[in-house]
């Protein structure tokens, strides 16, 4: 039962608008809870600070610049690695889908490598890399690769043949045939391969300038972590949150405006 | 087929004829697409067909005239399916050959299939372009696309998406995108079996006014006779992979179901088909 069924007023306001505050219930409900603890003292504040204090350690940090030099250091490096990645992954996984040679020839070796917890070679990659920008890109680049390319290549299998075939008799090209049925075919599971990545992006890029960084979100929480700001810490925290979840959201966005045709998407 | 295999069928087609160069030729070409065309003849020859071990079809040998309209029942695994999906160069024969009258290239056969097989993600005017092959980037592709929507009955429906249409009218939706190229062969592989009753005698109705009207040669495969005397010139009965029985379809049209006279054909198909059986 949807809130509009429950609560007879909600029916006359316009729907997307109570859908689009509704998720933020949850989040806001936590926030008061937490602060609350924090107030009256069930929580030390030496455990986890009230959001007020990390309110406040996060204006201190906007406002001395870091803050912002942070984040852009981090987003940067989540996006060149994700582009990396992300476009190895998908030719891969179109060379792959397309063409029984590329498969029988890269597919074996991609899943033996798949299967090496890419975190676990940070070791390693200090060691090739050094700790400058290359060895983040570089990890990113390795754990944003995997759930691109194996979505990519399920999407292109699964393409109805069917369709393939009518493209074939109404003349179409193989260029055509891959624009107009392939593609847009496979599309739906590209964008789960995406919202993978996604996620995986921000925790590799996370541990990584944890360990191996001079600037950037993970690197400031480490400091804070060296010098007891635990207010900075949980900010940082959420940080990640909510950048995680704008990923989430544009990704979505996107998939609504390419993926408007799919019945999934069509309002009832 | 799988994506690969159907990657590598060659465009290369021995039946292809290669597109004249020249401003008169190109001139003659526009004309020939803009008036409606007539029906292309076609001559099959010792026509064979194996899948493995399987000799599917053994020695067929057939001539339907420009315009005419064919249907081909038999039993399941008869070969009916074959020997159109060969018609329509969606297979190779093992031996003998399939020719067509001189004008036509090899993209102008065009099929309709049980399923609609339309493009979940194009919109269905989009998808009735699709039927004009390589003319889809003309200019006036759009309003040939809207003609032959309206031809089908579902002008109004041209911006919405496939997902909203019934079973019905995305079949309709496919022979609009079959015949907006005002093709010389239509070759249609049991196209209503999955509509519900009512629906199909509408759609035959559809069908037998559109083919009036253009005038192409069609191949029905059915395994309907009721359906295959109320549209077809000509009855081929496929029994063990040859042709055991070549009726023509004397009656009048407008045809109607449950005359006298169609029954009575019917029924003397129906014999024909059962009383092969093993």
């Amino acid at each position: 039962m949807s809130i509009v069924e429950i609560l007879p007023r909600a029916r006359s306001l316009r729907l997307p608008r109570i859908d689009g505050l509704a998720q933020w219930i949850v989040p806001l409900v936590i926030l008061v809870l937490w602060q609350a603890a924090c107030v009256t003292g069930l929580m030390p504040s030496r455990v986890m600070p009230a959001p007020t204090d990390v309110a406040v350690a996060g204006w201190k940090l906007l406002q001395s610049g870091e803050l912002a030099e942070n984040i852009w250091v981090s987003f940067w490096r989540a996006s060149v690695g994700f582009l990396i990645g992300g476009s190895i992954g998908f030719a891969f996984g179109l060379a792959n889908g397309l063409s029984k040679l590329s498969n029988n020839l890269t597919d074996t070796t991609l899943q033996m490598v798949r299967n090496v917890p890419h975190l676990a070679l940070i070791p390693l990659v200090i060691l090739w890399f050094g700790i400058d920008e290359s060895a983040k890109l570089f990890l990113v680049a390795l754990g944003v690769f995997f759930p691109i390319y194996i979505n990519t290549l399920h999407g292109i299998r699964t393409v109805d043949p069917q369709l393939i075939e009518m493209g074939r008799i109404y003349g179409m090209s193989n260029g055509e045939l891959f624009r107009r049925v392939i593609f847009p075919g496979a599309l739906p599971s590209i964008f789960v391969g995406v919202r993978f990545a996604l996620g995986i992006m921000w925790l590799t890029l996370i541990v990584a300038e944890t360990i191996a960084a001079s600037s950037g979100l993970g690197y400031m929480a480490m400091q804070a972590r060296e010098f007891m700001q635990i207010d900075v810490v949980v900010l940082s925290i959420l940080i990640y949150a909510l950048l995680g979840k704008i990923a989430d959201s544009a990704s979505r966005l996107l998939e609504r405006l390419t993926l408007s045709w799919h019945p999934a998407f069509q309002k009832p | 087929m799988t994506i690969q295999q159907s990657l590598r069928l060659s465009h290369a087609d021995a039946r292809r004829v290669e597109a004249p160069a020249g401003v008169e030729q190109a001139l003659a070409a526009q004309n020939r697409r803009l008036q409606p065309k007539r029906g292309a003849a076609l001559t099959i020859r010792g026509l064979r067909k194996t899948f493995g071990a399987n000799e599917v079809l053994r020695g067929i040998d057939l001539h339907i005239p420009a315009g005419q309209f064919v249907a081909i029942v038999g039993q399941s695994g008869c070969g009916k399916s074959t020997l159109l999906r060969l018609i329509a160069g969606l297979e190779k024969p093992t031996a003998g050959s399939i020719s067509f009258s001189d004008d036509i290239r090899a993209d102008n056969i065009r099929v309709m299939f049980q399923e609609p097989r339309l493009l979940p993600w194009a919109s269905v005017l989009s998808n009735v372009e699709v039927g004009l092959g390589r003319d889809r980037r003309t200019t006036d592709a759009k309003a040939r696309a809207e003609q032959a929507l309206g031809e089908v009955g579902l002008a109004d429906k041209r911006g919405q998406w496939p997902s909203v249409l019934s079973g019905g009218q995305k079949q309709r939706v496919a022979l609009a995108r079959a015949l907006v190229s005002h093709p010389g062969v239509l070759a249609l592989d049991e196209p209503l079996g999955a509509l519900d009753a009512l629906t199909r005698i509408s759609m035959q109705q559809l069908l037998g006014r559109v083919w009036a009207d253009q005038g192409f040669t069609s191949i029905l495969v059915t395994h309907d006779v009721s359906e295959a005397v109320a549209l077809a010139d000509r009855v081929l009965v496929i029994d063990q992979g040859r042709i055991a029985h070549d009726i023509t379809v004397d009656i009048a049209r407008p045809r109607q179901h449950g005359a006298a006279d169609q029954a009575a054909l019917e029924g003397a198909i129906l014999r024909h088909l059962l009383g092969e059986t093993h």
